[in-house]
């Protein structure tokens, strides 16, 4: 195992539940896992286990109930390490331009300067959206819109991303296309990140490697590292490598197994 | 600019035709109305007395303008009327922002607007010239008193129903509620604002004609009152085409 100061990331058994007057509902046991810098992690799991709801725990958006959370070393409330959040739906404003909407985390936290900026300018040229920096979100397509959301998480200069199914949204030939784009931009800002997905394939393609959680409420079933022997190592060359389909049955499996 | 093909011209041959039926029906049917009341009050088919006709309508307009009362009425109405719709729009807003801030006052308050709300705002008024007189702050808060409690909750109402996931964006991106009101609740309701501006102006100006019918020495709702007390039926459609034209 690797010493505690390379690792990035900490969770030691978290629990979470949810209230209501009916009573409670038990979202999360005791999940515990690492995550080394520069890692990308895939958490998988059946529909509504509480997948996302780990995502917002990491985030600060929710209390687990029990359980800690280091960053760099540093509990989560104590931290200065920025987190990326990047949401199911781009939630690009439709008020604003996708510069505008680009520049919103860097206005809240009143970062705006001409470093900032331009660094925001430059990020939108990078990925094919400059010429775009002054329409509004509803003449971008599908593609075009995660990905000015995703500059809207980079600019902020996040050191871990959390995808909480950034693709599902998308239809299936953006998604492969915008998928391989983002996890190749991911890798390439050497970013860790976590994505939170219901899709096996897309887990696989993009992932280091991959946690399976069980149905609600969620436990982690089995933890999968994913090696490919690939000499350019991006997620549609995953796709057509023959790893690829005995990972994938491998954790559909592991999934259904418990059905 | 390209040269038209037939087809296109065509259309907009079709469309300019459209626009010229509708605009000419339209000028007919007040041209025909207004002839058939001028007709049948003069053939005694109707009585004039009781109905007024177009002509004494005319004359009486024509009367007020040469000694300049009409314009005293309306600029007294539509000043009362706009300093009451201003005040509405500020309050409510203020009002919708606090509730939106705090769950426990909006749910203490909830039953209570409601029935504010339905109260019959023009049983108010006489009660107001008990309690602040008769004079222009009556009549400004007897506008405001019909608009102001629907105007809380709809623009709470708005306010409330922001998509909960774009709130969510805000606090990724290390926001505090603060920035939820400020970047995403007030610019999504702005089409709702607006439309409760359209709503409000209308009713302010109920509000200060209920005012004016009962104290007041001029504008439109006194100038009714005062017309219907001397059967002077015109003066009354005077002051009811000036509020067609007001608005």
């Amino acid at each position: 195992m690797e010493s505690n100061a390379e690792q990035i990331l900490e969770l030691k058994s978290i629990y979470y539940a949810y209230h209501n007057m009916e009573g409670e509902t038990r979202a999360l046991i005791d999940i515990s896992f690492a995550m080394k810098e520069g890692e990308f992690v895939a958490i998988v799991g059946p529909s509504g286990c509480g997948k996302s709801t780990l995502l917002s725990i990491i985030s600060g958006l929710l209390q687990p109930e029990k359980g800690l959370i280091k960053i760099n070393g540093k509990y989560l409330r104590e931290s200065t390490t920025n987190i990326g959040y990047m949401l199911q739906h781009d939630q690009l404003f439709e008020w604003r331009t996708i510069y505008h909407n680009v520049i919103l985390g860097l206005e809240i936290q009143h970062m705006l300067t001409t470093k900032t900026k331009a660094k925001a300018h430059e990020l939108l040229d990078t990925y094919g959206l400059k010429q775009f920096e002054n329409a509004r979100p509803s003449e971008l397509s599908g593609g075009m819109r995660q990905r000015a959301a995703l500059v809207r998480t980079l600019v902020l200069e996040p050191d871990i991303l959390l995808l909480d199914e950034p693709f599902s949204a998308l239809d299936y030939q953006t998604r492969l296309r915008v998928g391989d784009d983002i996890g190749q931009i991911i890798k390439k800002e050497h970013k860790t990140a976590i994505l939170v997905t219901h899709d096996l394939s897309e887990a696989i393609s993009l992932a280091d490697r991959v946690i399976i959680l069980t149905p609600r409420p969620a436990t982690i079933q089995q933890t999968l590292p994913l090696i490919f022997d690939l000499e350019k190592d991006t997620p549609l060359n995953r796709r057509n490598a023959p790893e690829f389909k005995n990972y994938f049955n491998l954790i559909w499996k592991e999934i259904n197994g418990n059905e | 600019m390209n040269e038209l093909s037939v087809e296109q011209k065509k259309f907009l041959h079709i469309q300019k035709r459209h626009r010229r039926v509708v605009g000419v029906s339209r000028v007919l049917i007040l041209l025909s109305f207004l002839f058939v009341w001028e007709f049948t009050a003069n053939t005694g088919i109707i009585d004039s007395f009781i109905f007024s006709c177009p002509s004494k309508i005319a004359l009486c307009f024509w009367e007020l303008t040469t000694d300049r009362t009409i314009f005293v009425h309306i600029g007294v109405t539509l000043y009362e009327t706009i300093i009451s719709f201003f005040l509405v729009i500020g309050i409510s807003i203020l009002a919708a922002i606090a509730l939106w801030f705090s769950r426990k006052l909006s749910e203490i308050l909830d039953p209570y607007m409601v029935v504010l709300n339905s109260l019959p705002k023009s049983a108010l008024a006489p009660l107001l010239i008990v309690w602040l007189g008769a004079n222009q702050t009556t009549i400004i808060v007897a506008g405001m008193s019909v608009a102001i409690f629907g105007s809380i909750l709809s623009l709470y109402t708005s306010f409330s129903s922001v998509d909960p996931e774009k709130i969510k964006l805000i606090y990724t991106l290390q926001g505090t509620r603060l920035h939820a009101m400020t970047k995403v609740v007030l610019p999504s309701s702005l089409p709702a604002i607006i439309n409760i501006m359209k709503v409000n102006i209308g009713l302010c100006l109920v509000g200060v004609i209920i005012g004016e019918f009962l104290a007041a020495r001029n504008g439109l709702g006194y100038l009714i009152i005062y017309s219907s007390q001397v059967f002077r039926c015109a003066g009354i459609l005077i002051s009811l085409l000036s509020f067609i034209f007001l608005f």
